[in-house]
C-alpha cells in the first residue's frame, strides 16, 4: 500500500505551496500520473480521504490526468505506446527501450484561496 | 495521521534500533513524524478571527510541477553522496517474504566477513529477529521496524546509517521489507538494487510484479537445491525477467547448500569499491 505514502507526499506538497502562497486552502489539485508509474489509482482513491483529512486538501477537487506510456526502441529507434513496462518493440521485438513517457508522478498545479 | 504507516497515532513511527536497545528510545522516529503533522497544527492554529475573509472568491492557480516522491529522492541523493564519499558499496535487497534474503545475507556475511567489512540495515514491519540473526555473526546491524509500513524510505535509511557509524571502504547491506511491489518506487540511495526470487515462487513473478525487476540491477535466484522437487522452468523465469529488464544480471544460488554462492561473492568483491591503498 505505497499509495498512502504517495497520497501523503501530495498532501505535503500542497501544504508547503499553500503556506508559501499565504493562502488558506486548496480548492482544486491537478495530478499527472503515468500508467507505468506503479500507482494503482483505485488504491490511491481508497486512501485519499484519510490522507487529506484535516489538511489544506480536505475540500479540494482532485483531477488526475493519466499519461500513456511511450517507449523508444534502442535497437531500431521506433517509438511505440506502452501498456506494460515489459512491452517489447512492436517492430523488431527488442526488449531494450527507453521510457519517454508514463513514469510521471507529479503535482501539476493547485488552485488556492 | 502518520506518514509512514498510516496509523492514527503520532507516537508510532518507524523504530530504528540496534540489538538490545529498548523500543521507546527512538528519537529519530519522532523526527520522521514531524513533517506529516506540523502542517495540520499550523492549519488549526491559524483560525484566528482577525483575518479578512472577504477575498474568498479570489482563486489563484499555482503551477507546481513537482515530483510527488521528491522528498524521498532528495534524501536518497544525500545517502548516495555519503556512500560515495566514504567508499561504501550499498546494496538494497528486495524480494517477496520468504525468498531467502536473510539466509543469503547470513551466508554471505559468514563467508566474507574476514575479507570485507560489512554493515547491515534490516527492514521489517515488526520484530528484532533478523537483526539478532545478523548480530549473532558479530556484524554491526540496525533494525528498522516500519510498523504498518510496507517499504523502507530514504529518510529511515538516513537515520539508520547515522546510527551505524559506518567505516570507509565497506559494504552496506540494506534488507528491505519483504514485499515485491512497494519498495520498487523508493530509492534509498543504494549503489545497486538486488532482487531475490526463489524457485518455489513460480516463473512468471517477473511479469506479474514488473516494477521490482525493472528497477533492479541484479537478480539472485535462490533455493536451486530444491529444483528436483519444484515445478519451475528457470530459463523461462530468466526470459520473463529479461523482457522486463534486459540488463539484469543473474546468479543462481542455494543459501542452504552454498551452491553458486562463489559467483555472487566474486561479483561483490569486484564491484564493491576497492579500498584506496595509497
Amino acid at each position: 500500500m505505497h499509495e498512502l505514502s504517495i497520497a501523503l507526499g501530495i498532501v505535503k506538497i500542497a501544504e508547503d505551496e499553500t503556506a508559501k502562497a499565504k493562502a488558506k486552502k486548496v480548492t482544486k489539485i491537478e495530478l499527472e500520473i503515468g500508467n507505468l508509474a506503479g500507482v494503482e489509482l483505485a488504491s490511491l482513491n481508497f486512501v485519499w480521504e484519510s490522507a487529506i483529512k484535516d489538511s489544506v486538501l480536505e475540500f479540494a477537487n482532485k483531477e488526475i490526468t493519466i499519461i500513456k506510456g511511450l517507449g523508444k526502441c534502442i535497437d531500431c529507434d521506433v517509438e511505440f505506446e506502452m501498456e506494460n513496462i515489459y512491452d517489447c518493440c512492436p517492430k523488431c521485438g527488442s526488449n531494450f527501450k527507453g521510457i519517454l513517457k508514463g513514469k510521471e508522478l507529479r503535482v501539476k498545479a493547485i488552485e488556492v484561496i | 495521521m502518520c506518514g509512514t504507516c498510516g496509523c492514527g497515532s503520532e507516537n508510532k513511527g518507524p523504530a530504528i534500533l540496534k540489538p538490545g536497545e529498548e523500543k521507546h528510545e527512538h528519537s529519530h522516529g519522532e523526527h520522521i513524524h514531524e513533517h506529516s503533522h506540523e502542517g495540520h497544527h499550523h492549519h488549526k492554529e491559524g483560525h484566528s478571527h482577525t483575518h479578512d475573509h472577504s477575498h474568498d472568491h479570489n482563486h489563484k492557480v499555482l503551477a507546481i510541477e513537482q515530483d510527488i516522491l521528491k522528498n524521498n529522492q532528495v534524501l536518497a541523493a544525500r545517502n548516495s553522496g555519503y556512500f560515495e564519499a566514504k567508499n561504501i558499496f550499498a546494496l538494497n535487497l528486495v524480494s517477496s517474504p520468504g525468498s531467502g534474503k536473510t539466509s543469503i545475507l547470513e551466508r554471505t556475511l559468514a563467508d566474507l566477513k574476514a575479507e570485507i567489512p560489512f554493515y547491515v540495515i534490516e527492514g521489517d514491519q515488526q520484530t528484532m529477529n533478523d537483526a539478532n540473526r545478523i548480530d549473532a555473526l558479530n556484524i554491526p546491524v540496525v533494525q528498522i521496524n516500519t510498523g504498518k509500513g510496507c517499504h523502507l524510505e530514504s529518510d529511515m535509511v538516513y537515520n539508520a546509517v547515522k546510527k551505524l557509524e559506518i567505516k570507509n571502504d565497506s559494504i552496506l547491506m540494506i534488507e528491505n521489507v519483504g514485499n515485491l511491489v512497494c519498495p520498487s518506487m523508493f530509492d534509498l540511495g543504494e549503489s545497486k538494487r538486488v532482487v531475490i526470487i526463489s524457485t518455489t515462487e513460480g516463473e512468471d513473478k517477473p511479469i506479474k510484479y514488473p516494477d521490482m525487476f525493472h528497477t533492479s540491477d541484479i537478480c539472485i535466484i535462490n533455493k536451486i537445491d530444491l529444483l528436483p522437487y519444484v515445478n519451475i522452468d528457470v530459463q523461462k523465469l530468466k526470459d520473463y525477467a529479461l523482457k522486463v529488464n534486459p540488463n539484469l544480471q543473474f546468479f543462481e544460488v542455494s543459501a542452504t547448500t552454498g551452491e553458486g554462492m562463489e559467483a555472487w561473492y566474486e561479483w561483490l568483491k569486484e564491484n564493491s569499491l576497492k579500498p584506496k591503498v595509497h
